[in-house]
C-alpha cells in the first residue's frame, strides 16, 4: 500500500499545482513524498509540520477542509497515517495529506487554527484510534462514552468477542 | 507499563500507576487510554456580566422529538437567550467503520444503507462509485442512467422528510401529511424496483443489481407529472405564511466565511452564497450529461436553506425527467466477471459463470491496492467515502465523511445570540440525520 510513492514523478509532472508548489517553496522539508494515483494527489507530510503546510495549502487556493480520518498499519511503523482530504472550489481539484505517525508517540498538531472544522474530526480520530492533537481546543471522546477502554478503529482491537 | 512515555497533555489529571489490559492475550498498547484522563462536563455556568444571576445549563436531547433522533444538545442559557450550544453525539454509535473491516467489499453496500436511513441510494452509490475508482471499472451508461434517476428520486425522497419535519417543528403541522403523501409514492417506487421500501443495496459494485420491473419507468413518470404541482402545495401552504416567515427569516444567520471555516456543505452552504455543488463543479456518475441549475441564496438564513431546497426539489424532478427521456439502451452491468454476480438464468446453464458466481460469493473478489477518495452530494451535502486497499477481498479501511457530522459543528455559530425557540428552527433547517453521524 505504501509503494507507490514517487516524489520525483510527481514533481516532475505536477510541479505547477499550487499546493506542491506552496510547500516546495517555503517549507521544503515538509514534502517527505509524493503520490498521484487514480487521478488522486497525495502528499506525505513531516508530523512537525502539518500546520504550517495545512496553511500553506489553504493559501494556495485549496480553501475547504473535507475530511480528517487515520489509518491504522498494524504492525508495520510509522504505525499510523493521518489523513487530511483539501478541496479547492475554484481549481475544483482536491488534494490530500497523510502524516505518518510512530505509535510510541502518538500526537499530531492540531490544524483547527486553520480549518475550525477540524475540531470534530480530530475528537473522532483520537475516540477511535488514539492520536492525540496537540493544541486543539477540547480533546475529548466524541462517539464512544468518556469511560470507553480502548480505540476501536485500532487493528489490534478485535472487531468482536471483546466483552 | 514502566515504558508508558507521559502523556503531554499538561492540564489533564492522569491517575497513577498502569492500565490494565483490556483483553489478556493480546499486548498492553502503549498509549494511556482516554479515560485516564479526568472528564469535565460539557459545559459549565458562568456569571454574565453586568448581571447578579448565573446563567443555566439546559439539556436539549436525546429523546426531544424536535432533535430528530437522538442528538442531545447541550445550551447554555441567559433567560431565553442561547449563548453557547454544545452537541454531545454518539448515541447512535454502532463501529460501521469497524465492521466493514471484516466484511467482502460487496458486503459492505447494505451496510452503508444503513448509514443514513433518509438517503440509502446516495450512500450506495458513493461507496460503490469509490469501489470501483480503486477496481478502475467503467459503467456501462444504462447504470449510469440508473444510478442518477434513483439518487434524485432519494434526494426528493429525503427532502420531503425534511420539509414535512421541519415544517412541524416550526408549528405547520399540515405540510407532513402532504409530504408523507408523496414520499410514500416514492417508497413504493423504490419497493418496486429494490424489493425494499427504504434499505435497497440496489446499487453493486459494478452496476446494479436487476433489471428493473417493466412497468418501473412508468410509474416514476406518473410521479414525475405531478410533482411540481405538488411541490406548489408544499409552497402555497407555506412562502405565504406570515408565521413561517416570521420564524425562519433572518434566524440561523452563517456567513459564507463561517460556513466555510466550519465544514458546511450542500443546502446551508449554498445557502450562504457559496456556489458550490459537486454534481456540476466535480461530476460523477454521468452527471455532466444533465443540465440543472444550482440554486444560490445570499440571504444565509433558515429561510434562504428552506427556498433552495424547494428549489433543489424542482431541479431534481428535471434531471429525474431527463434521465427517463435519454435512458440509453444496453447492460446495466459492467463487464468484470471476477467483480460482478452473473445473471441468475446465465448461472444455472453456464459451467463458467457458476464458478465466477460460487468464488465471488465465497471468496469476494481481490480489489488492487491504493486509497481512494469519493465524494458526491448527497441531499444533506458532501459525502465522501475513503477507502483504502491493502490487494485483498476485503477493505483496510472504510471512512465515511458524512455532511451533517461536519454542519453540526456551525450550530453553536448558528444559535448564539438568538432565543431558544430558534435554536429548533435551525436544527431543521440544517437537516441532519443522527444514523450518519455517529455511525
Amino acid at each position: 500500500m505504501q509503494d507507490a510513492y514517487d516524489k520525483a514523478a510527481v514533481l516532475a509532472e505536477h510541479g505547477a499545482n499550487p499546493a506542491i508548489g506552496a510547500i516546495g517553496k517555503s517549507l521544503p522539508d515538509a514534502l517527505l513524498d509524493a503520490k498521484f494515483d487514480r487521478g488522486e494527489l497525495t502528499l506525505k507530510i513531516a508530523r512537525e509540520h502539518i500546520r504550517a503546510a495545512a496553511a500553506l495549502v489553504q493559501k494556495s487556493g485549496y480553501n475547504f477542509l473535507e475530511d480528517v480520518t487515520c489509518v491504522d498499519y498494524h504492525p508495520g511503523e510509522p504505525r499510523f497515517q493521518v489523513i487530511y482530504h483539501i478541496v479547492s472550489h475554484g481549481l475544483k481539484a482536491r488534494v490530500r495529506l497523510a502524516v505518518p505517525v510512530e505509535s510510541l508517540d502518538a500526537e499530531v498538531d492540531s490544524i483547527t487554527p486553520v480549518w475550525p472544522s477540524a475540531d470534530f474530526y480530530e475528537r473522532e480520530v483520537f475516540d477511535l484510534f488514539g492520536i492525540r492533537f496537540g493544541g486543539h481546543p477540547n480533546l475529548r471522546r466524541i462517539m464512544l462514552p468518556d469511560e470507553w477502554e480502548g480505540h476501536p478503529l485500532r487493528k489490534d482491537y478485535p472487531v468482536e468477542g471483546y466483552r | 507499563m514502566a515504558t508508558t512515555p507521559e502523556p503531554p497533555i499538561a492540564d489533564s489529571a492522569i491517575t497513577e500507576g498502569g492500565v490494565e489490559a483490556p483483553y489478556p492475550d493480546k499486548p498492553t498498547p502503549v498509549m494511556p487510554y482516554a479515560a485516564d484522563f479526568a472528564i469535565a462536563p460539557l459545559l459549565e455556568p458562568r456569571l454574565v456580566e453586568g448581571a447578579r444571576d448565573r446563567t443555566m445549563i439546559l439539556n436539549m436531547g436525546p429523546q426531544h422529538p424536535s432533535t430528530h433522533g437522538v442528538l442531545r444538545l447541550v445550551l447554555e442559557i441567559d433567560g431565553e437567550t442561547v449563548l453557547r450550544v454544545v452537541p454531545d453525539i454518539g448515541f447512535l454509535h454502532t463501529g460501521i467503520e469497524k465492521t466493514c473491516e471484516a466484511k467482502f467489499y460487496q458486503q459492505v453496500v447494505p451496510m452503508t444503507d444503513r448509514i443514513d436511513y433518509l438517503s440509502p441510494m446516495s450512500n450506495n452509490l458513493c461507496y460503490v462509485l469509490a469501489v470501483e475508482k480503486l477496481l478502475q471499472l467503467e459503467m456501462p451508461p444504462r447504470a449510469q442512467y440508473l444510478r442518477v434517476l434513483l439518487n434524485e428520486l432519494t434526494r426528493l425522497q429525503s427532502h420531503l422528510v425534511w420539509l414535512g419535519t421541519h415544517a412541524m417543528d416550526i408549528g405547520a403541522l399540515t405540510v407532513f401529511l402532504y409530504c408523507f403523501r408523496e414520499r410514500e409514492e416514492l417508497l413504493k417506487i423504490f419497493e418496486h424496483v429494490s424489493g425494499q421500501r427504504m434499505m435497497g443495496s440496489y446499487f453493486r459494485v459494478g452496476g446494479v443489481s436487476m433489471e428493473p420491473p417493466v412497468d418501473f419507468y412508468e410509474r416514476v413518470q406518473q410521479l414525475l407529472n405531478i410533482m411540481p404541482s405538488k411541490i406548489d402545495e408544499y409552497q402555497n401552504l407555506l412562502t405565504g405564511n406570515p408565521i413561517w416567515i416570521s420564524r425562519t427569516k433572518g434566524v440561523g444567520h452563517l456567513s459564507a466565511e463561517d460556513a466555510i471555516a466550519l465544514g458546511v456543505t450542500g443546502p446551508p452552504l449554498r445557502a450562504s452564497g457559496v456556489d458550490w455543488d459537486l454534481r456540476r463543479d466535480m461530476p460523477y456518475s454521468g452527471y455532466e450529461k444533465f443540465q440543472f441549475k444550482v440554486p444560490i441564496s445570499n440571504d444565509c438564513d433558515v429561510w434562504a436553506r428552506y427556498v433552495i431546497r424547494m428549489e433543489e426539489m424542482r431541479e431534481s424532478v428535471k434531471i429525474c425527467q431527463q434521465a427517463l427521456d435519454g435512458m440509453p439502451e444496453g447492460p446495466i452491468k459492467a463487464d468484470a466477471p471476477k467483480v460482478v454476480l452473473p445473471d441468475r438464468e446465465v448461472m444455472k446453464t453456464q459451467m463458467e459463470s457458476l464458478i465466477y458466481h460460487f468464488k465471488i460469493v465465497t471468496e469476494g473478489f481481490a480489489v488492487p491496492a491504493g486509497e481512494v477518495y469519493q465524494a458526491i452530494e448527497s441531499p444533506r451535502g458532501e459525502m465522501g467515502y475513503y477507502v483504502v486497499s491493502d490487494g485483498t477481498a476485503k477493505p483496510y479501511r472504510v471512512h465515511m465523511r458524512n455532511p451533517s457530522f461536519a454542519t453540526l459543528q456551525a450550530v453553536d455559530k448558528m444559535c448564539a445570540g438568538r432565543l431558544l425557540a430558534d435554536v429548533v428552527a435551525v436544527i431543521g433547517s440544517i437537516d441532519i440525520v443522527l444514523g450518519e453521524i455517529d455511525r
